[in-house]
């Protein structure tokens, strides 16, 4: 028996966690992760600064799903002031949202996939994503820590070569899903590391509040778009993926399969964009929150983030609580890892599509 | 499988019930010591299970429970079949109060519950729900970090995103850096 530390500083866990790992010989009695080492207090940043001055402070949560962070902050605000924006603007946050949602899962292939010892998969996997972050790019003026939505709205339109880009790549991705059905999926080494490893269970993830690809991999069909419809996810029509066998495999079938759905989203949302403005027109220049606490939870790339707010009635937040998904998907680790050999609980790692700014926030 | 929303906060309320005595003292009035207390926004003790509007709030039933209800309020919600999503505090220090948080959301019916109560802030203890909800775990050890509120019955209470030498609780209002 002895101590292993994985981490803070390793190739395999994605940033800067540690794993305090008792192990006997090649098998782990114990795996505790250890988070904290890039805790930056968002939540207390909240409370020094207003409420449009916070909206930076979301997308800098989980670096990888920023989109979908602003979506539930900017969300949560305009709930508590009973603001509503325009249909065209729902339209673009949920094409916004999908390609985000892509891009954030294009890493997770790369990297867990390089995890596993395959280094080609990640160039390809980059080069797709950078197509996405340039689309984004273009109409958001970052790359990663997208502020693009408003409290209301958006802060500018999207032009035609954004459009015309968006059907482009919606084209361009799915004969690539399928090169990655044939090259990866299928592969026989692939299969021998993840079929019946890391097992994880429906009523752990319920115990644990484990959500997004991991719950969906445990059978459970889960996805705040559809329990908690928010935007116009309700006027689309896509397809939840589910696999009952809660292995590696299964978590890493439902984002592939996710990407699939993710794209048919994209193309009926284009297909259907109404005209007109992209901006509330009665959204007060001095935000002033009723006094209350309110909440907003959306499907970011890694499961359900939940924002909770407390306003005392003035301008600067009274609390901010940031729920992340990948907080409670680490959190089961320690359980779903005991008697697992180390290669095999790398897998799990990875298979969980860990974001560890997003669990330090 | 969905249980309708009135059936759940009818059986809800039965069982707080008889473990829970409605909290009788009202909040003492805030100190104007110029520090931004909170004081108005927050709803006092009261044992009670109010349904709200989703589209306003973002949750459907907002229970209120003493401190000794908070384990069998878990249990309840456990055995309904619901997940846990986070716990979190409320600093209110205009009312000397903490309140604590329990967000709640069910993995195949569309409901969310919030369940919330308030200890004194001098003497922030509850009891933990770690042994019903094992992620409770690190929600509980967060919010010690962050507020100082002890979990009783923990069973590792150490800090978790904060350093392991940390004595302090940033969240708390009157926090000095």
């Amino acid at each position: 028996m002895f101590t292993l530390n994985l981490g803070p500083q390793h190739p395999a866990t994605h940033g800067v966690l540690r794993v305090k790992m008792t192990m006997d010989g090649e098998y782990i009695r114990r795996a505790e992760p250890v988070p904290g080492y890039i805790h930056r207090m968002h939540e207390k940043m909240g409370e020094n600064r207003t409420w449009a001055q916070y909206l930076p402070n979301t997308s800098r949560v989980d670096y990888l799903s920023a989109m979908h962070y602003t979506h539930a902050y900017v969300g949560v605000v305009e709930r508590a002031l009973g603001l509503k924006p325009p249909p065209r603007a729902e339209y673009i946050r949920v094409i916004t949202s999908e390609l985000n949602r892509i891009s954030s899962h294009l890493v997770w292939l790369g990297a867990f996939l390089l995890d596993l010892g395959g280094f080609t998969p990640l160039l390809y996997a980059f080069d797709d994503r950078e197509k996405i972050l340039d689309l984004l790019e273009g109409i958001t003026g970052a790359r990663l820590t997208y502020c693009y939505y408003r409290f209301g709205g958006l802060c500018n339109d999207v032009d035609d070569t954004f459009v015309r880009g968006a059907q482009e790549f919606v084209a361009y991705m799915r004969p690539r899903l399928s090169m990655y059905q044939t090259l990866v999926t299928d592969n026989i080494i692939l299969q021998k590391r993840l079929v019946g490893i890391g097992l994880i269970t429906s009523e752990q993830c319920r115990k644990y509040g484990a959500t997004g690809p991991v719950i969906r991999g445990s059978g459970v069909a889960y996805d705040v778009r559809r329990v908690e419809p928010y935007s116009v996810y309700p006027e689309l029509d896509f397809d939840i993926p589910v696999f009952p066998e809660g292995d590696s495999m299964a978590r890493y079938r439902v984002r592939m399969e996710e990407m699939a759905q993710s794209l048919r989203i994209i193309e009926q949302a284009l297909a259907r964009l109404p005209d007109g403005p992209v901006m509330a027109a009665n959204v007060p220049r001095v935000l002033k929150l009723p006094a209350g606490d309110y909440c907003y939870a959306v499907e970011a790339a890694r499961g359900r983030f939940m924002v909770r707010i407390v306003s005392d009635g003035g301008e600067v937040p009274y609390r901010v609580k940031l729920r992340t998904p990948s907080f409670s998907n680490l959190s089961l680790f320690e359980e779903t890892s005991r008697g697992l050999l180390l290669p095999d609980a790398i897998a799990l790692l990875g298979s969980l599509d860990l974001v560890i700014p997003d669990v330090d926030r | 499988m969905t249980l309708p929303l009135p059936d759940l906060a009818a059986e809800f309320a039965a069982c707080l019930h008889t473990a829970v005595p409605p909290a009788a003292s009202p909040p003492e009035n805030p100190s104007a010591n110029g520090a931004r207390t909170g004081a108005g926004a927050a709803p006092a003790n009261s044992g009670a299970i109010r349904e709200v509007e989703f589209s306003a709030k973002g949750f459907h039933l907002d229970v209120t429970v003493g401190i000794d209800g908070v384990v069998s309020a878990a249990e309840f919600l456990d055995r309904k079949g619901f997940a846990l999503d986070a716990i979190t505090g409320v600093d209110w220090i205009g009312e000397q109060e903490m309140e604590v948080v329990y967000d709640f959301f069910h993995p195949a019916a569309p409901w969310r519950v919030v369940a919330r109560t308030r200890i004194p802030r001098a003497t922030p203890v509850v009891s933990s729900i770690a042994k019903v909800f094992p992620g409770a775990n690190w929600h509980e050890r967060e919010a010690h970090d962050f507020f100082g509120i002890v979990f009783s019955g923990h069973p590792q209470l150490e800090p978790l995103l904060l350093p392991e030498d940390a004595t302090y609780h940033p969240l708390k209002k009157d926090f000095q850096p």
